[in-house]
């Protein structure tokens, strides 16, 4: 097996989140869709780090991770707090702003 | 020849970056299913179904890294994501309301079409661009890197030469959880609504319909689990009868199947 098949993998698996972004509203699913992509980045880091021999792509993995913890952390409050004032986590229904 | 020519490009292959067998055989049984899940995420209709999908492609590229040689950061994802990050979604799922299931309405009209090609698109301009710079490169293996032990070798770069990035994402992580805080926390505008405000609410409605308190759910003598509206005297079903947790998640089973047959008008 080529090793680059997980590179083509995380890449099917980044324009999936991609799509997710896209098409669906829920901002919930939006979120998670936004994690898939960050996933697919950290298995093409680890890739790109096997085909190198070295750790530094293990290591932007890792510093990935943690801000994609820190992003949840916010984006969920965020969802929480418009969910609170608006009482729908749809995106289409976050437009005060509109007009 | 043909047998020849491809056991020598297949032992070629070999030598230059092919990975041994029973690592393709798990890529092969695992990619397709993360892909398939990762799709579910985008074509299931219910969030929390979404979160289980996408747990179950954390796990899957988990064991990916397990196999990429990167031992520390398949447990860090298991640990993190699958186990905080999801946690966290499944909760914020329940707080939000099970119920947030959105209609596939397009608010922009024939805008799924051009995002599906766009994301198609990205995908062939990416596969294009790594294609060109990773194909037929022979992989250097982690095998020199990883001789200390993955951990040691991992903690020696972050704490020597990415040390500085190490304390500016400790920071951030503060940041975030400070940040969170003061977005979740929420001072009370209003009092709880205790039972006399209720009852005065109740009272002061348009209509003294649900005065008494609404019906209760179940078609006594038929069936009378709390997901099945109540028939009214005419033989509709009485919706409001359902709690309203149920009725949002959709989780109502309909009440015909229950309705007795009409009996024949008696003339006397």
């Amino acid at each position: 097996m080529d090793i680059s098949n997980y590179l083509y993998l995380s890449v099917i698996l980044f324009s999936i989140g991609a799509l997710g972004v896209l098409v669906r509203r829920n901002a919930i699913v939006i979120f998670m869709c936004v994690e898939l992509m960050l996933n697919a980045a950290n298995l093409a880091l680890v890739t790109f780090s096997r085909i190198h021999g070295n750790l530094d792509g293990q290591v932007a993995s890792f510093f990935t991770m943690v801000v994609a913890a820190c992003e949840v952390v916010v984006g969920l409050a965020i969802i929480v707090t418009i969910y609170r004032s608006r009482r729908s986590a749809s995106v289409d229904d976050a437009s005060l702003l509109k007009n | 020849m043909l047998h020849n020519s491809f056991h020598l490009s297949f032992h070629l292959a070999l030598t230059v970056g092919r990975t041994a067998t029973p690592e393709a055989v798990q890529f092969w049984i695992l990619a397709p299913l993360a892909v398939t899940a990762a799709l579910g995420i985008l074509l299931v209709k219910k969030a929390v179904h979404s979160a289980l999908l996408m747990a179950w492609v954390m796990v899957t590229l988990a064991i990916f890294y397990i196999a990429e040689d990167a031992l520390f950061l398949g447990i860090v994802q298991i640990v993190v994501y699958t186990g905080a990050v999801m946690m966290l979604f499944l909760f914020i799922l329940m707080l939000v309301g099970v119920d947030s299931s959105e209609s596939f309405v397009e608010n922009l009209k024939g805008q799924r079409i051009p995002s599906i090609v766009a994301a198609i698109g990205l995908g062939g301009l990416l596969i294009s661009l790594l294609g060109r710079a990773t194909v037929g490169a022979p992989a250097a293996g982690l095998g020199v890197a990883n001789a200390d032990g993955n951990v040691q070798g991992l903690a020696k770069l972050l704490f020597t030469q990415y040390v500085w990035a190490f304390e500016v994402v400790s920071a951030l992580l503060i940041t975030a959880a400070l940040g969170a805080m003061v977005l979740a926390h929420s001072q009370k505008v209003r009092s709880p609504f205790a039972q006399r405000d209720l009852a005065i609410a109740r009272f002061r409605k348009d209509s003294l319909g649900d005065a008494a308190g609404l019906p209760a759910p179940g078609v006594y003598a038929r069936h009378n689990a709390v997901d099945v509206p109540a028939l009214l005297p005419d033989g509709s079903p009485a919706p409001t009868s359902v709690s309203q947790t149920l009725r949002s998640r959709g989780d109502i089973i309909t009440s015909a199947g229950f309705a007795l047959e009409a009996i024949e008008e008696q003339e006397d």
